[in-house]
């Protein structure tokens, strides 16, 4: 267990030094997700005035295309240098393997969403501080619902033909749940009252939904990247 | 309990690709302290053999044993002994040489992760670019690096694909020396090469595949070029056989 | 197999034939009339949709943790099979939809849920038809995760909007609807396991083939 973690921890140490020294994933995905967030706005605001739970949406959205795109991106760097081959010739666990490299690409969504938060409060005057422990339970774990099967996808994509866009091909469909939860429990806590059942009831789902997702991803991580 | 074996047996290994067949029945055995060449044309599936051998690659018939396990019983533990140089380098480009070789040497579980790193920089004459970005390195620099690597936690099996590649005339007699060194020691190292002239007085043993198969190699005297060119004009062209039989 | 599969296909072909007259020789439903007749095509359908997905699903995690390459052709068969009767049920949904609600299309739990999974198995095939080698592990993969993403898309779904007749449905037909009812359930659940075994054995007769062309090689 201990050499798992230790694994885990020294992978996902690697990716965000990596990412770091050049920090062009950071950058161009933040970039990136406030773009769609002013497309959206210029898309879905009439007259100054956004449509309801737009800013639900709109948030939830953004993190789904960005996250996207990071976690190409962070998979493509390994398909150039073909070092997922060394790490899959560590002695370890492989799926402590997909665990580090998950934490990574977590960090890397959870600064996206530093930014985005704010510009959705700024923008669309949305109520980011009503709930603020509700709205962070929901980011997290739909966040780590949207990550577990991305990385496991993107992973799996990293020898295949087409893979750029494979992977909202497979993701999209199967995170439709998360974006469910993911906009509804959030729109429940920017209502003029906070419905904070119904954001519980959404934020048990993901719990749920993440649990599922990451225990078959831990199984199917090394069948999936061996030949 | 640490895995460790002596003796590598590669017995009636087949894999294919769709309708490619990439290795057609290959068997060999090697003890430790030997140093086995693999030679033979480009596309002839050596890096297949290498990478089945490294257990990245499954066959599709035909077993692969290290001492008395197999890769699936041997477990995780078996990739511990063993190390690969392959075509891609498996470094990374944006992390400085330290910074690579501590990396490897934290995955591998290794004890004192600085000092391993310091050693191994010492062996490839890298100490005073120890701290410059990978992606600054020539070729050769990245090859000495690389075999480094693959070298740091000690391996039994040593895999090299194309080890010469890029290496100046001292690098490559200097690579020539560590890879005796680590024969004498026990280990078995299989190479594939182009470089026959290096590898003349290197290779313990030699097998040559062509077009998946394994050839035999006329034990006789001279120069290995040229009992390599003799082996592959004496073959028997398959695909000439084929098309004469339809 | 082979010696139930003529005798399955004259019941299957039987079963069609008779399914329009004992359709129309079931009661009229008071207030959708005609139309509601779609729902013996519809539900059966729809059923066997889940049905394939589950099959297809359990194909794949067999395939990718034991490798028998078996079953990968029963995930494909299976694969294929979530795709046409999800087309059938998303036409004949619609087609419903418009007499009863007046509308082509309604965010309903069920159609909705039905979309999705067609959609994940239709990806499913992508993955299949342009991967490239490799790619039925990659398939496999997606097939599992879709499969166990149904009950996730259908609690996400329904709490979100519903419209559609509650499950009970079946349970409270009328006994003259119950009998038509069923009679086109085993109707398409025959037609399934034709249509499986047919596809499979067309994936057998492909990988035969293979294994000649690498045998020619010897």
């Amino acid at each position: 267990m201990r050499q798992f973690l230790r694994v885990a921890w020294v992978v996902m140490r690697k990716d965000l030094t990596v990412e770091m020294r050049s920090r062009e994933i950071v950058y161009t995905t933040v970039f990136f997700a406030a773009s769609c967030v002013l497309v959206f706005a210029f898309a879905l605001v009439r007259e100054g005035r956004p449509l309801e739970d737009a800013s639900a949406g709109i948030l939830w959205i953004s993190i789904a295309f960005a996250g996207t795109l990071a976690l190409g991106r962070t998979f493509e760097r390994e398909r150039h240098t073909e070092t997922l081959r060394a790490l899959m010739l560590a002695p370890s666990d492989r799926p402590a393997i997909y665990v580090g490299k998950l934490l990574g690409v977590l960090v890397l969504m959870a600064i996206v969403e530093a930014v985005l938060v704010p510009m959705i409060g700024l923008l669309f005057h949305a109520p980011i501080f009503a709930r603020p422990h509700w709205l962070a339970a929901l980011l997290a774990a739909g966040t780590l619902g949207f990550a577990s099967v991305g990385t496991l996808f993107a992973a799996m994509l990293v020898r295949a033909r087409s893979r750029d866009v494979l992977l909202p091909v497979l993701l999209y469909p199967i995170t439709i749940p998360v974006i469910i939860a993911g906009v509804r429990g959030t729109a429940a806590i920017f209502q003029a009252t906070p419905d904070e059942p119904m954001a519980r009831f959404w934020a048990a789902l993901l719990v749920f939904f993440d649990v599922v997702f990451v225990t078959l991803s831990l199984w199917t991580f090394e069948p999936l990247m061996t030949e | 309990m640490a895995f460790d074996f002596d003796r590598l047996v590669v017995d009636d290994v087949s894999r294919h690709f769709g309708r490619r067949r990439a290795l057609h029945r290959v068997s060999l055995a090697c003890d430790a302290g030997t140093i086995l060449g693999l030679l033979g044309p480009n596309g002839a599936g050596k890096s297949t053999l290498l990478a089945i051998l490294s257990t990245l690659l499954a066959p599709t018939s035909g077993r692969v044993r290290y001492g008395e396990h197999d890769a699936r019983s041997a477990g995780p533990m078996l990739r511990g002994r063993l190390g690969l140089l392959g075509h891609d380098l498996y470094l990374y480009p944006e992390l400085t040489a330290r910074e690579n070789l501590e990396f490897f040497a934290r995955l591998y579980g290794l004890a004192r992760p600085r000092d391993r790193a310091d050693g191994a920089l010492a062996e490839a004459g890298l100490a005073d670019r120890a701290d410059e970005a990978v992606s600054g390195f020539s070729r050769g620099m990245r090859q000495r690096l690389a075999l480094e690597r693959a070298l740091l936690h000690g391996p039994r099996l040593l895999l090299l694909d194309e080890p010469f590649t890029g290496l100046d005339d001292a690098s490559g007699h200097a690579l020539v020396r560590r890879l005796r060194g680590l024969r004498d020691a026990g280990a078995i190292v299989i190479a594939a090469t182009h470089d026959l002239d290096l590898a003349e007085g290197l290779l313990d043993e030699v097998v040559i595949l062509r077009e998946g198969r394994l050839l035999t190699v006329p034990r006789a005297s001279g120069p290995l070029r040229e009992r390599y060119r003799e082996t592959i004009r004496t073959a028997a062209p398959p695909a000439a056989s084929r098309e004469g039989r339809a | 197999m082979s010696r139930v599969f003529a005798p399955l296909v004259l019941l299957a072909m039987l079963l069609f034939a008779a399914a329009p007259l004992v359709v129309a020789g079931a009661p009229f439903e008071q207030t959708m009339g005609l139309v509601q007749k779609i729902f013996y095509y519809h539900v059966p359908s729809a059923m066997l949709m889940f049905v394939s997905a589950f099959v297809c699903g359990i194909a794949s995690a067999v395939f990718l943790f034991r490798r028998p390459a078996a079953a990968d052709r029963v995930a494909v068969a299976a694969g294929e099979l979530v795709v046409l009767f999800g087309v059938i049920v998303l036409v004949t949904g619609p087609l419903w939809a418009r007499k009863a609600w007046g509308v082509w299309w309604e965010w309903d739990a069920r159609l909705t849920s039905s979309l999705l999974l067609w959609m994940i198995f239709l990806a499913y095939l992508l993955v299949r038809r342009f991967g490239g080698p490799g790619s039925e592990k990659l398939a496999g993969a997606m097939a599992l995760f879709g499969m166990a993403n149904v009950p996730f898309v259908y609690v996400s779904v329904n709490y979100w909007r519903t419209l559609h007749p509650k499950t009970s449905v079946v349970m409270s037909l009328a006994p003259g609807m119950r009998a038509a009812f069923w009679f086109c359930v085993a109707a398409f659940a025959i037609l399934y396991v034709l249509l499986l075994t047919l596809r499979k054995r067309l994936e057998d007769r492909q990988a035969m083939v293979e294994q000649l062309y690498l045998a020619t090689e010897e």
